[in-house]
This record gives C-alpha cells, structure tokens and sequence, in this order.
C-alpha cells in the first residue's frame, strides 16, 4: 500500500523546497539587495549628539572683549524619574500653577519622550537658578543643565554686534542642510555678516541609544566622533568707550551717529537711536523683550545707521561744491549775491542768510551754507556747457554721487545695507514725462529732492572729503584670530578706493577751508573746541508724514556731518537726529563731545554737564505715540475679529485706558493744527520725561486733528463688520 | 554500563542528533545575544538559572534527560499508548477553560505559582501527531475511505478548535499541517489544491476591488470553457463544473471573506493581516474601529512595529552581518519579543545572509532528513508520525521565518529549538526524540 503514494513523498519535498527557496531570496533582498534597513538601523540606534563649540569673542580696537560667551541654566525634566517630587514647592519656585506643571509634564512626554530629558523651564533667572541649585535634590528628574548664552559685557553696540537665535527651515535649506534643528546662528549683526568665523566647528559625538532612547554609550568607540572647534574671534575698530558715550548721547532720540576713521575705513562708532540693551535679548526675559520691541513703532530694532534714509540737507553742500569746481564751472573766487532767496526758476528757494556778500565765494557760501549759491552752482554743474543737455549733464552729476558711495551700497560687514535713493536720469523722465531741467529738481543742489543717503554713507563721503578722494569701504572687523588666506571677508576691506583723487587738492583745500569756517564762526560755533581744528557741515532736512490719512510736517531733522583734525583726519562723523530742529543744536555737540573724547580721549569737566543734559533730553516724536496707538488698536481689533475674543483688545491695549479712548471724538471738535509749533511745545513738555514715550504705559496720548470716522467706533459694534483699517 | 550505553546508541540516526544539539545551541547563543547585559557574569549566569539563555540551557539539559528516558523505552509504547495520550491531551486542553489564566492576550494558558506555565496546545501537537499516526497505521483502516479521512481530519481539527476557543489562533493553524500527512497517505490532492487556491483568493480579495476580482473571475471561467470545448461538447456536466466552481469563487470573494473578517477573526488579527500585505484596515463596525484604535494608541501599532524593527534588523546585519554582540537593533531591545518569536533576527542581524543561509541549511537539512528516515520506516506508524513530526517543524519554520521578514502575517508562533520557551523546546525535543526511538526500531513493523 505505501507504494500507491510513493509519489507523494516528491512533492512533499518540492513543497519544502520552494518554501526554503523563497525565505532565501526574501533573505537576499533583505540584507544585501537593499541598503535602507541599514541605514533605518543606524537611524534607530544612533543618536547624533552635536557638541556645540564656543562662538568667538569680539573685541574693540583697544583688545577689550565687548561680546563673549557666559552660561545660563535650563531647568529639564526626564518625566520618567519624576517620582515624589514636591510639586507645589517647586510651583512656588518657578511662579507656576500646578495645572501648568501638569501641562509641562505632559507637553514634555509628548514632545521628546519619558525617558529623555526635555526643557522644562528654560533661561531661568540668576536667583531661580540659584534656589533651585540648592532644592534641586527634593525634584527627583529634574535636573540643570548649562546653556551658553552670548553676553554683551558693555550693554553697547545693540545694532553692530546683533544676536544669535534658532534657526528657522529658511535658514537650514539655504545652507544645504549645512545647520540643523536647535543650531544657533547670528541672526543679525557682525553675528551674522562673521558667523562662518565666529561659530566654530560643531562637534559631534556618536551615541549609542536603546528602545527608550536611554543612552547607552558611544558608538564604534568614537570612531566617526568629531572633536569642536571653537570659533574664531573678532578684533573690530571699534572704540567701545566712544560708542558708549554716543549711545549716552542718542538715548531718547531717533536718529543716528557714525564714527569712522577715515585712514583705514574703520567704524570707530554706530549708533542707532532709540536702542535697546542686547543682554535682555539673551536670557530668560527674551520672549518678552523682544515682542515688546517688535511692536514698538519707533523701530528699535532698526539700524538706522545703514537701513535709514535721510534727506542730506546742507550736509551735501560741501559735495556739490566739490563736484562743481572739479568739473571748472566755478573757481573758488566765484560769488552769487544772495537776498534771502533763489529766484533762478519759478519756485524761490528760500535761504537762511539775507545779509549781503554772505555767498561772496565758495568758502563764505559754505560757511553760511547759502542755500542761493549751491542751487546756482547745482544748475551750472547740471547745465553744463560741455555737455548741451541737462540729462547728459545730470547722468555725470550722478555718477559723481555714485562715486560719493551715495545711491549704490558701500558693503559694510553688517546684513542689509540699503542702498540710499540718487534718482536716475530715467526717474525723472518717468516723473515729468521727458520734461524735465535743472529747475525741475533744483532742491537736489541743498540736498533735499529725492535724494537720499543712510548716516553711514554720510559719514563715508566726510571720509573722502578729509582724505582728499580716497576711501576704504567702512567696516568693523580688522582681523580675525588666526586668520588663513582661505579668509577672503575682509579682503574687500583693504582695498583703497581712489573714486575721486582726480579732483585737486587746491579744491579740497577750499572746501576744508570753509567747512573749519562752519565750527569757527558759521553754524555749528557750539562744536568748537579749542586746539582741534574740526571741518564741519550742519544741516537741516524737512520732514513730513502721514498720519491720520494726513500729511504732517514734522520738525527738521537735525543733521551734522564733520571730520576732524583737518591737518591729519582721524575721524570722520555723521549725526542724524530726527525731528528735533537745527543741525547745530542737538546734532552738533553730539559729534563735538565724540571728536573731543576719540581725539583727547576724555571731555572737559566744564563740558560734562552738557553730555549730561543733552544725554536726558528726551526727543522722541510725539506724533509716534498718536501712531503707536494706532498700531496698537489696529491690531487688537484685528485679533479681536479673527478669533472673535475680546480679550485681544485687552491684551493689546493694555495700558491705555477707556476714559483715554475717548478724546478721538473730543479732541477732534476743536482744530489743533498738527504744525511745528503745536509739535515743538508737546516737545517741550516731555523734556523731563526720561521714559520712552514708545512704550505704552505713558501718561496719555497727543492726538493730532482727525475728522472722525465711522470705522473709529465700528469695531465696539459686533453687528457690524467694518473693512480692516491700516495704519 | 557500557552494553547498555551502545544499546541506547545503536541504530540512532547520528546526523538528525547532532543537528538537533546544534539548533539547540544555536538557540541558547541567539538567547544570550539577544539579552546580555553589559557586565554580567556570563559563566555565574549559565549556571545559576535567572537570566533567559541560562533557563534555557537548563531547558535543554532536560530535554536531553527527557530524551534518554524516551529512547530506553520500547517502541511498542507508543503505539500502545498513543490514543491514551491524545486522550488525555484533549482533557488538559478542556481543563483550560476553567483555570486559564490571562497571559498576552491568550487564554490557553494555566499556571502554576509564577514560575511555571503549561500551554496545554502545545504539548497536544506530539499527542495528536501520536494520535493521527496510530489511527492511520490501524489495520482496520482504509484510508482511501472519505469516512476514515473525516476521521483522521477530525483528530486533528478538534485540539484546534478548542484552541481558537481559547484565543490562540497562531497555534490552532498549527494543526492543520497535519494534512500534509494524509495528504502523502492518500488524502485527495484535490484537497490541498482546494485549500491553496483558497489561500490565493483570500489574498486576492484583499488586494483587488471586488467588482474587479469578480469580472478577472469570470474571465478566467470563460477562458477555461473555451479551451475546454471540446470537452464540454462530449460531455455538458463540465461545462456545469465550470459555472458551479465560479459561482462558489465569486461566492467566497463576496460574502465568504468579509464574513470571516468581520465575525469570524479578531479585530488585531484582520489588522495583521493587512499590515502583511501593505494595505490599511479600516472595519465597518464602530466598535472593532474603536477598538484598534486603542490597540494601536497603546502599543504603537504592536504588530507593524514589530515587523518593521524586525525586518530593519534582519536588513541591516548585511553580507556578512555584524558580529555576536554587536547588532544595535538587538541589543538595544528595539525588537519586542526578540528571544521567543523574532530570535531569528539576533541571527539575521549578528551573523548576516552567510549566517543566515548557513542557519537555513541546517534546518532544510534537518527536515529533509526526517523526510529521508519518514520513507525508510516498514511500518506505517513510523511514517506517519515522523511525516508528522516534518510537516509540524516546516510549519513553524517557514511561518516563524516569514513573519520576521514581512512575509507573512504576525501569529506567534516560535522558532523551533531555538525560540525561548521551555515548554516548546521540550516539546519538540519529545517529537524528536521518539522520531529516534522510532526510526531504531524501523525494521520492525509497529500497530
């Protein structure tokens, strides 16, 4: 019988065979045909842990460090080893409730795990580190860990030297993949333009981890580890005492100063006004800090020494002079008699100076900065005889701006220079239809128009001045630790620009002659100081704004430019303060006290006083305050209608009262001319208020006339869904 | 002594027990890999029995000691008790239900103290294959008779059944390797063909639109009856076959499935399903939806996870694969249940595909010569039973193995000599074991 299906057994054997058959080629694909498990396998059990290394230290011109590293402490918290742990005493420790604790916990189990450690608190506080430390024992998971945080040893230098922050997916994908998820980058500043010198090179340590993400040990016995490399420092030009006493000075001001030396292009000072102090954007207050600056309408966060653009005002005329005896349509000796005003086209153009021989020649015009001569002048460059044609001649006045600095970007080491505003001839084709001359933009001669150059540029041009023609490109950085010829950023930097070395000497004689004039007896005589000889130039630009769907003139702003001493420069300033008057009464003294301190090294006690009292003015615009407002209710009502929650409008305006919403209706029966009187008196009054006038726990609001609209109220009507008004 | 030593000795197939002892210590190796901890002392563990590889050796000495006992017994013993065995297997397996107690979600599980736990399925499989070999090799029985073949299928189907009573599938489908016994004592082939084109239009069902699947069904009917029509023309009742075999076809697609899928198995079990072929589960009713989704909320979608670490580990050991130790996957526990039902990755990742393959052979070696002694036996009951003890070694293999591999679905089923598990190394060292004793006697003729 066995013999029927003795077949059988073949089959059964075929049977086992295919099924192994099968398994082996499954195994083949498995292990040598695909690489992914591989790799999935390295994923799973290797945890790359990044050694961050130290970023390097920026010193100023005298080897001071201004920006070094310190550490701070995290509270974390592996979830998994909290046990019996005294929540409400470690509640009362951080300033939390316990549903926030529980919250934490749970956000941390969600996040990273329960057997890894997660930020429980992050930035804390020196005394919330320090009570901590000493409790730490009583919360079982709760550990410290140190965190390096970059520190601003002077307070100073906010705008300069920036700030480092997380990266964002923008950041990682522009640097292939380069930086990762929690790497710290400079986000602005020489933090930013040097982060490939001062970050260093990551470290990274190969760590084997198990199911629970427990660490387990290194991988292959560090094999694959890389040691960190910490970064490199900075040595910039940077005269940290002099940028201190200028940020003294521009506290309470928008405005600008900038200090270069004008033999190697160096900044010595950049201020930006208003400020902030950069340590609060390092620590625990961060979040805050930084919201609160965001909103601030004042732009605090601003650069305005290379993102703000300024009318030049006077403070061109000695450029225009230049220009126009370089090209030999005036000599020195030539003179324009002056009565008050320019009526070489249709439009006067007033002048400050009515008395006669005031604008006798080109020295005495500058130092009484004859607002006539240098409109004549500017028409006789632009109507040149060589060329025939105003755009001719107006491409070739251009490019002597060009050559200036002015209307292109010089290339400073700091991210996001704008450019400034020279029109191009085709501007004012597009503008006048074709129609245009030298009487169409005859202001571009006083520097008004539609010219436009930020304080560094201005500074840059008093470089060229002193220097007779040549300049570097400003910058900070003069060398860095170490440095390779792999190191090609400041290359640029020792490059001489000899743009304007054409024009002679006799002509920069002339023009240093009249601007030692201004500070001697024109101007700016509150500059003077005895034994320096200053060349110097005020200025004076008008203002305008919009607000309320209104055009304000606002006060003047207050300009100064100036390089000192004249025989052998070694500083050249520009000072901008916006909205504040003359040029010789705030921005004149600033750049006085500057040279006085960079040139004797410290300021006359007799002068101190003045420091003192200038450093407290408070010159913030009070028209911000009224737009400050308006941001802020802008934006609650914005919230308020998105999320339908009238807690926003709270959020937002907290700090104004209702009773102080009110007076948009009342203020607006009886006309108050928004002028410069009405400005300058509201000035007047918040001399002695040392706040920021920004920030919104001031006392009350200036508002300036405004017909009153229907959407001022609207939003107080839910029935009603009024458009989204901007401001 | 010594007479008796060459007595115990005599007649053993040598090759069967070595490979055997070599498994076996294959399995205690891939147990130690899988659980070593960094700085324990290996010698003191191997001897005292607190860590699972030094348990196991102490598993496998007694297995050994179990074995000598079973080869100093007279062949005749088995085939006399062998009904008894079955008979008793089946009350263990009835005892269950009142004293299970609840362990991974099985019920067919009683224990004793904490330390010992008796699966009474497992130990059923040397019974039932005792059991069906003895009613085949009965002389009353003709086994070309559908009546004895009812019979010897229901031998066999009963422990299953009582098996999936108790929530143990993976085990049940165990048993149904025994038709490969009948079907090399007579079974109809027709049966095994059957039950595979079964398998292939479950699977199909699953991966094609039913509307789909029924019209590449009738297709393939209409084929057939135009390549057979000649025969259809001699004969109308194949035509008839035709239509009736679609019909039950299309029946099965339609309403036979998803019937077994939603009231027949397991929620979990449905979704393992799926998970080996790659596709999403999502069930009709709400309550099995809810209850997936709880399963998968707190065990991290078990089943996928397992067999994505599981193939990772596997993959990731390469050529020549990473050394004894030295697999992360292993070591670091990211494969759950990695000394019972996936060991077979300790080894796929530590020693790669020549370790692999080298593993492989053994066990195809080992099967294939169980096939060689199965056909070498004058009596039938020999045949039968160690045909028996083949198709029940092959099941767990290739199952065991493809599951690691994603190529079947996730039933916890181990690796035979080598999963952890003191009741299944026993076990099957038993099956083994009396395969010997009976393969010394095999000129005999045993009822």
């Amino acid at each position: 019988m066995p013999a029927f299906n003795q077949s059988r057994q073949n089959i059964i054997r075929l049977i086992f065979g295919a099924t192994f058959v099968i398994i082996a080629v499954r195994l083949f694909i498995l292990q040598v045909f695909s690489d992914q498990y591989k790799l999935q396998a390295l994923d799973n059990a290797v945890y790359r842990k990044v050694v961050y290394p130290d970023r390097g230290i920026i010193f100023d011109r005298h080897k001071k460090p201004i920006l070094n590293n310190t550490i701070i402490f995290d509270l974390t918290v592996t979830p998994y080893e909290v046990r019996n742990v005294d929540t409400t005493f470690l509640c009362n420790l951080l300033n939390i409730d316990v549903a926030e604790f529980k919250e934490r916990i749970l956000t941390a189990i969600i996040k990273n795990g329960r057997y890894r450690p997660s930020v429980f608190e992050g930035l804390l506080s020196i005394d919330v580190q320090a009570k901590l430390e000493e409790n730490i024992w009583r919360f079982p998971g709760f550990t410290l860990i140190e965190r390096p945080i970059r520190n601003y040893l002077f307070n100073a230098g906010a705008h300069l030297l920036g700030d480092i922050g997380e990266v964002d997916t923008a950041i990682i994908r522009r640097s292939n993949n380069f930086y990762q998820m929690g790497d710290f980058v400079g986000r602005s500043g020489l933090e930013q333009y040097y982060e490939s010198v001062l970050m260093g090179k990551r470290g990274v340590q190969n760590l084997i981890k198990d199911n629970r993400n427990r660490l387990q040990g290194s991988w292959e016995n560090g094999k694959y580890d890389t040691v960190a490399v910490a970064g490199r420092n900075l040595y910039t030009y940077l005269d940290i005492e002099l940028q201190q006493l200028a940020e003294k000075l521009m506290s309470n001001k928008v405005g600008s100063v900038v200090a270069i030396d004008p033999k190697t292009g160096g900044i010595l000072s950049m201020v930006s006004g208003p400020s902030f102090d950069p340590n609060d954007l390092t620590g625990s207050t961060r979040r805050e800090k930084y919201a609160s600056l965001v909103l601030n309408v004042s732009g605090p966060l601003m650069n305005r020494a290379t993102r703000g653009l300024y009318e030049p005002g006077s403070t061109f005329k000695p450029i225009g002079g230049l220009v126009a005896l370089d090209l030999g349509v005036i000599t020195p000796g030539y003179g324009v008699a002056c009565s008050g005003a320019y009526y070489g086209c249709a439009k006067p153009v007033r002048c400050e100076h009515h008395n006669p021989g005031h604008a006798a020649n080109l020295r005495l015009a500058l130092a009484n900065s004859c607002n006539s001569y240098f409109c004549q002048i500017y028409r006789m460059t632009v109507d040149n005889l060589q060329d025939r044609n105003v755009k001719k001649g107006y491409a070739r006045w251009q490019d002597y701006m060009n050559a200036f600095g002015w209307g292109q970007r010089l290339g400073v080491d700091l991210p996001n220079e704008l450019p400034g505003n020279i029109p191009d001839t085709s501007e004012y084709n597009k503008d006048y239809r074709g129609y245009w001359n030298s009487c169409t933009n005859v202001t571009l001669g006083i520097g008004q128009d539609k010219m436009q150059v930020t304080p560094l540029q201005l500074a840059n041009a008093m470089c060229i001045i002193a220097n007779k023609g040549f300049y570097y490109t400003p910058h900070f950085v003069e060398k860095f630790e170490n440095e390779t010829a792999k190191d090609t950023l400041l290359k640029k930097f020792k490059e001489k620009h000899a743009a304007l070395t054409h024009i002679p000497d006799n002509a920069y004689e002339v023009i240093h002659a009249g601007m030692q004039d201004v500070v001697e007896s024109g101007t700016a005589r509150s500059a003077k100081i005895p034994g320096i000889n200053i060349c110097a130039k005020t200025g004076t630009s008008e203002k305008y704004t919009v607000l309320d769907g209104r055009r304000i003139k606002l006060p003047n702003n207050s300009m100064f430019v100036c390089f000192a001493p004249r025989e052998d420069p070694k500083i050249a300033i520009a000072v901008v303060v916006e909205n504040s008057g003359f040029g010789s009464t705030w921005a004149a003294p600033i750049a006085s006290f500057l040279i006085e301190k960079y040139l004797t090294d410290s300021i006359r006690t007799e002068r101190m006083k003045d420091v003192e009292r200038i450093s407290q003015t408070n010159l913030m615009p009070s028209y911000l305050k009224r737009k400050q407002f308006i941001a802020d209710s802008t934006r609650a009502y914005f919230y308020f209608n998105l999320r339908k929650d009238s807690s926003y409008i709270r959020k937002y305006l907290k700090g104004y009262t209702h009773k102080e919403k009110k007076p948009v209706q009342s203020v607006s029966q009886e006309p108050v001319a928004a002028t410069e009187t009405r400005v300058k008196a509201s000035r007047l009054s918040n001399t002695t208020d040392s706040s920021l006038p920004g920030a919104r726990q001031s006392d009350n609001i200036i508002h300036i006339k405004r017909p009153t609209r229907k959407a001022d109220s609207a939003w107080m009507n839910k029935n009603r869904q009024p458009k989204n008004q901007t401001s | 002594m010594r007479t008796n030593n060459n007595e115990i000795s005599k007649g053993i197939d040598g090759l069967l027990l070595w490979l055997y002892i070599l498994l076996c210590v294959i399995g205690i190796v891939s147990i130690f890999a899988a659980t070593y901890n960094e700085g324990d002392d290996i010698l003191d563990s191997f001897i005292s029995i607190k860590t699972d590889y030094g348990k196991q050796t102490m598993f496998f000495l007694l297995s050994i000691f179990l074995g000598v006992i079973i080869l100093l017994t007279d062949s005749k013993f088995f085939t006399a008790t062998a009904n008894l065995w079955y008979t008793a297997g089946i009350f263990l397996l009835l005892l269950v239900f009142p004293f299970h107690s609840n362990i991974k979600g099985t019920e067919s599980i009683i224990k004793f103290g904490n330390a010992f736990q008796l699966q009474p399925i497992q130990l059923c499989i040397v019974f039932a294959n005792l059991a069906l070999a003895k009613y085949i090799s009965r002389i009353e029985t003709n086994f070309n008779k559908l009546r004895s073949q009812l019979i010897a299928a229901a031998i066999v189907v009963a422990p299953a059944l009582l098996a999936i009573l108790q929530k143990e599938t993976g085990l049940a489908l165990v048993y149904f390797s025994f038709f490969l016994v009948m079907f090399r004592e007579g079974l109809p082939a027709i049966v095994l063909v059957v039950g595979f084109s079964f398998a292939i239009l479950v699977v199909a069902t699953l991966l094609v639109e039913p509307n789909i699947l029924a019209l590449i069904l009738t297709g393939i009917a209409m084929l057939t009856a135009y390549f057979m029509r000649k025969q259809i023309k001699r004969r109308k009742s194949v035509l008839s076959w035709i239509i009736a075999i679609w019909a039950i076809c299309v029946s099965i697609q339609r309403f036979a499935v998803p019937f077994i899928f939603d009231h027949v198995l397991q929620p979990y079990q449905v979704k393992r399903i799926y998970d080996t072929i790659g596709k999403d589960y999502i069930p009709k009713d709400a309550a099995a939806l809810a209850d997936i989704e709880k399963d998968a909320a707190q065990k991290k979608d078990a089943g996928n996870y397992n067999v994505k670490q599981s193939k990772i580990a596997i993959g990731s050991g390469g050529l020549l694969g990473k050394g004894l130790l030295k697999g992360t996957q292993t070591r670091y526990a990211f494969v759950p249940e990695q000394r019972t039902d996936f060991i077979f990755c300790t080894i796929g990742e530590g020693f790669g595909f020549a370790g692999s393959m080298f593993f492989i052979a053994i066990y195809a070696i080992f099967l294939f010569r169980i096939i060689l002694i199965a056909e070498r036996q004058r009596s039938t009951f020999s045949r039968c039973y160690a045909y028996g003890v083949a198709s029940v070694l092959f099941f767990h293999i290739a199952i065991n193995l493809c599951m690691t591999m994603g190529l079947a679905p996730v039933i916890g089923i181990p690796l035979p000599f080598v999963s952890y598990g003191g009741l299944s190394l026993v076990t099957f060292s038993a099956m083994v074991f009396i395969l010997l004793r009976l393969d010394k006697d095999r000129q005999m003729v045993l009822r």
